[in-house]
């Protein structure tokens, strides 16, 4: 019934195969090297040859060696029991790989995802003769913090009779729990576990909403200045050291969120251990459980094969649409997709496709543009609403933000968050451009205030670039007056100490409370003798902003330096 | 399944073209022709036609060469006997010694489970403030210099491996001038460390494919001596070399290429062997320094670019000192905050302060009046680039740290320092006759 071929090229990663019978676009396949089978996709048909990548070194692959193929695209498992876990691109669970194949990666080694023999305590919800359709919630098993919504498959596309329901009880994901009927009469049995190709999004929700809520990151200058909304989808491009990896990391640990899905997509591996190592022992203030409680990771690092990197971003999307059906908001961190854009373009050289802008392939725009649609806050059928945030990194060649992967993906995201080679050096972090940056969604602040704010940074700026001309002696007062404020700004609120225990995480409470007292030093009227006087007091003045930046607002200090600030402040003020 | 192939079909570069069946991808093949005989490699199968990659080059053979595959990809071999020694980039013997020939391990094998790697914690000393204070070295770390042609970073790599305490150290020589190579081998020697270094070289005289091999090569012996609970340290000098070859072969394929002619993979290249950097949770580490020399001393070039994104932060070289702005380890978080509690304070209000000082120098060299504080930063810069940066300075951590506190109040009060108030008052030099505040 399956069919099957044979090699007759083999160049890189990418297998030609001549085969027999019928074969699908985007069809998984397994090339056998004697007991080996090498997973590999369907990436070409030409009449009777069909160009295959391979999601595995090659070595060792022949002329004439057998291909089967299965006849699926490529699935990932969906049940309980993915919460916590950490995959590979093709969900194989690499801690278990470990135990199997011990410190290193074997070829053709493929791992369920989800373990068999795990008891859930199923709650049925639904009741017998209820009628149902894709998606709808048949039961509940208790996931960690979560109620995990067992649902009708989403493949189902009729409306369909539940015939019978598992009492509660405990049952393996295997296990049937429900019988539905169709409209044909047919009866499908209903496990917990269930598989959806990566490369189609799931669909089955109620209507699409406008992203409106921010997704509070607790980092001020994304919040306050460039903000995220919940199912929105950003990107944050950055030349190398900028600390693309260390904002994702922090936005991972602190963002309020009930899911975070982490895909380490041909990115350093220490980077994904660092979490993984660290996650299960961090607590989440929200739940006081740990940070792993709410995390999946899907790690692709860049010694492990190319072509399931481009896979890794879709099993990751795919693992938080299913969440998002369960009603919860999932903030998808993708790091980085320049690495799966390059995938994309190493196997189109192999295919000798005709090559668009710095050799990528010339559908490179509408596979990011498709991949950041599936971000997206939706109501679902029973009326709760879930959401997929997608924020995602892009590691432009040489820093340069005019290339092919960053301007694709700028045209299809609601913020962007560049970072800057120059305030990076100058260990300014996070160092997001407040100048070249943009964000279509709403601020925790007043937008009017954000506003005002960001025109004393451009101001600045204008007056500091002047000063590099003209000189401080050729400024007058007053303009220099904006500089220091502006650098203020920047030193005190853009500017967020990652290592302390308190100015890591800023809650928007925290952020709308203290940027109302940054607005009157930025509004203030200020009297000084000569510039000297004044750059004296604002450094005072930064210094003792930064110190309350470390103090826990509970903590009773925190408004004893505020009252100290304001004293600094009104005795400096002008009040003519 | 050794069978002889003596048909050369095409000859195009260091590529050659034979008719055969059976042949696996990467697997070895010998080939020999009247003069020259060298060892080559499967890099594409387009039904009975094989591309073979020459090593040697393919200069010298002739359309009768002969073929015989080996039916296996690259080995070298491995043991304790390694060290001391000197081998070509095909792990020949390069000194007097004797040919081994025991325990066969292949090269460029699998990627590290990332489930089974730890997170880094122990410091590499080096005795360099710009490293040690700034850019703390990790074990297990992958970091690569960066520089112009003709910079000191032979002698600096040399210098940290002699310094840094490993127990075996690996030398991956490509394209290396034979001066560059005598002068490793000397030092190493001189400093009696010889007997724990295995080196691996291919001149800048050898055929260039010939390099394509060494990384790996390195890397595999590395990881052996690793899983036999040694702390390796790797030097690759130079990686641009390596990605050159790279792009020639690759041209050669008729590949489109990417970037400035190299390959659109040139990451996963470049990955897949930094990647192999470890520290493993039950047995020893690798560490990995490596020179990337930058053509026309541009990081945006492909090399430095998308080395830069692999790597561990690096270090930047320039008019023999290590750059405090950009140069970065990304690893210093890790071990930084347990050195010492002022460590990290010290490390951002120096740098800060003198990156005050270059703007100032820019205002200065434009005829600018010098305010009260630009004079400050001016002394400061002066005195850090003398007593910090200079690459002659050889003063342990904690040495550092004070000689840092000793410079910062020589020129500034605390509180323009930018330093948490707490940390100033417990650390902050105590001016004769001043009263504690």
């Amino acid at each position: 019934m399956s069919t099957t071929g044979r090699i007759i090229g083999v160049n890189g990663n990418m297998i030609t195969v001549e085969f027999e019978g019928a074969v699908g676009q985007n069809e998984v396949a397994f090339a056998r090297q004697g007991e080996l089978r090498l997973m590999s996709e369907v990436v070409r048909i030409r009449g009777r040859h069909a160009d295959l990548q391979v999601f595995e070194d090659t070595t060792g692959l022949a002329v004439g060696d057998a291909v089967e193929f299965t006849g699926e695209m490529l699935s990932v498992e969906l049940g309980p029991g993915l919460l916590t876990r950490i995959f590979d691109g093709l969900q194989n669970p690499l801690p278990n790989l470990a135990e199997q194949c011990g410190f290193f990666l074997q070829r053709g080694m493929y791992l369920p995802a989800l373990p068999r023999d795990t008891g859930w305590e199923f709650t049925p919800t639904a009741k017998v003769g209820d009628r149902v359709s894709a998606a709808d919630t048949l039961g509940t098993v208790p996931e960690g913090i979560f109620k995990h919504r067992i649902m009708v498959p989403f493949r189902m596309r009729d409306v369909l009779t539940v015939e019978e329901i598992a009492a509660p009880g405990r049952y393996r994901i295997e296990d049937v729990v429900a019988r539905l009927k169709d409209e044909q009469g047919e009866i499908h049995e209903i496990r917990m576990l269930q598989r959806w190709p990566v490369k189609l999004p799931i669909q089955a929700y109620a209507e699409r909403l406008r992203p409106r809520d921010p997704l509070v990151t607790k980092i001020r200058i994304i919040d306050t200045f460039f903000p995220v909304a919940r199912g929105g989808t950003y990107c944050i491009p950055g030349p190398f050291g900028a600390g693309k990896t260390v904002l994702q990391q922090l936005t991972s640990r602190y963002a309020d969120v009930d899911v975070v899905i982490i895909a380490a997509c041909g990115e350093r591996a220490g980077e994904v251990v660092e979490t993984l190592r660290e996650f299960p022992t961090i607590n989440d203030p929200r739940t006081g459980k740990s940070l792993m409680e709410r995390t999946v990771i899907i790690c692709n690092t860049s010694s492990m094969p190319v072509a399931s990197r481009e896979a890794s971003v879709y099993t990751a999307v795919t693992l938080a649409e299913y969440y998002r059906q369960m009603g919860l908001h999932v903030l998808l961190l993708a790091d980085s997709t320049s690495r799966w854009a390059q995938a994309l373009r190493e196997m189109s050289g192999r295919l000798e496709e005709i090559p668009g802008e710095e050799a990528f392939p010339a559908y490179l725009e509408s596979v990011i543009a498709g991949f950041y649609e599936r971000g997206g806050v939706v109501t679902l059928k029973d009326g709760s609403v879930g959401s997929v945030t997608i924020g995602g990194t892009v590691s432009p060649a040489g820093g340069n933000f005019d290339e092919p992967v960053t301007q694709s993906t700028l045209k299809v995201v609601g913020a962007f968050h560049g970072l800057s080679r120059a305030r990076s050096d100058a260990r300014r972090y996070p160092a997001i451009d407040p100048l070249d940056s943009w964000s279509k969604y709403a601020s925790v602040v007043s937008d009017h205030d954000v506003a005002m704010a960001r025109q004393m940074l451009q101001r600045g700026n204008e007056i500091n670039q002047m000063m590099k001309v003209v000189g401080e002696e050729g400024t007058v007062i007053e303009d220099f007056m904006v500089y220091l404020k502006a650098e203020y700004l920047d030193a005190v609120y853009l500017q967020q100490d990652a290592y302390d225990a308190v100015d890591c995480a800023t809650t928007s409470e925290r952020q709308q409370y203290v940027f109302s007292v940054l607005l009157r030093v930025l509004r203030a009227k200020m009297k000084f003798d000569g510039k000297d006087a004044a750059r004296q007091f604002f450094h005072r003045l930064t210094q003792a902003t930064r110190d309350w930046n470390r103090m826990a607002m509970e903590a009773g200090e925190f408004k004893k330096q505020q009252v100290r600030l304001e004293a600094m402040l009104a005795e400096v003020s002008s009040h003519a | 399944m050794h069978k002889v192939y003596h048909r050369v079909d095409n000859i195009a570069g260091n590529v050659v073209n034979v008719k055969a069946r059976g042949v696996k991808y990467r697997e070895l093949a010998e080939i020999t022709s009247r003069r020259v005989s060298s060892l080559a490699q499967v890099i594409r199968l387009e039904g009975d036609s094989v591309s073979l990659q020459v090593f040697a080059g393919a200069r010298g053979i002739a359309t009768d060469a002969h073929v015989r595959f080996l039916g296996h990809p690259m080995q070298v071999p491995f043991s304790d006997d390694l060290l001391g020694r000197v081998f070509t980039g095909s792990a020949m013997p390069r000194d007097k010694g004797p040919a081994l020939k025991d325990g066969l391990i292949e090269i460029g094998g699998p990627s590290v489970n990332p489930a089974k790697r730890i997170i880094p914690r122990n410091m590499v000393r080096t005795g360099i403030p710009m490293i040690d204070v700034f850019n703390t070295l990790v074990e297990s770390q992958k970091l690569p210099i960066f520089a112009r042609a003709g910079e000191p970073y032979n002698p600096l790599l040399a210098r940290i491996a002699l310094q840094a305490e490993v127990d075996v150290i690996v030398l991956g020589g490509m394209g290396l001038k034979h001066d560059d190579y005598l002068s490793f081998r000397d030092t190493l020697e001189e400093n009696g460390a010889l007997g724990r270094a295995v080196m691996f070289v291919h001149t800048a005289a050898d055929p260039v494919v010939e390099c394509l091999l060494v990384p790996d090569i390195c890397l595999a012996v590395a990881e052996q001596f690793a899983l036999a609970n040694k702390r390796v340290l790797v030097l690759l000098t130079d990686m641009t070399n390596f990605a050159d070859a790279l792009k020639e072969i690759s041209i050669t394929m008729e590949q489109v290429p990417s970037n400035r002619g190299y390959p659109g993979d040139l990451y996963s290249q470049l990955a897949a062997r930094y990647e192999k950097a470890v520290d493993f949770d039950t047995a020893g580490s690798i560490t990995i320094l490596a020179a990337t020399t930058m053509p026309g001393d541009d990081v945006t070039h492909p090399v430095p670019d998308n080395t830069g994104y692999i790597t561990e932060g690096q270090f930047y070289l320039r008019n023999g000192r290590i750059e405090p702005f950009g140069s970065l380890s990304r690893l210093k978080q890790q071990v930084n905050g347990k050195s010492r509690e002022d460590h990290r304070a010290i490390m951002n209000a120096m740098i800060q302060l003198y990156a005050g000082y270059r703007e100032v120098l820019e205002k200065q060299s434009m005829g600018f009046r010098m305010s009260a504080w630009d004079q400050k930063l001016l002394k400061y810069g002066a005195r850090f680039e003398k007593e910090m940066m200079d690459l002659t300075v050889n003063i342990p951590l904690e040495g550092a740290l004070d000689l840092g506190w000793k410079i910062l109040a020589d020129c500034f009060e605390a509180v323009e320092t930018g330093i948490p108030s707490k940390l100033a008052e417990k650390f902050w030099p105590k001016k004769e006759g001043e009263k504690k505040t």
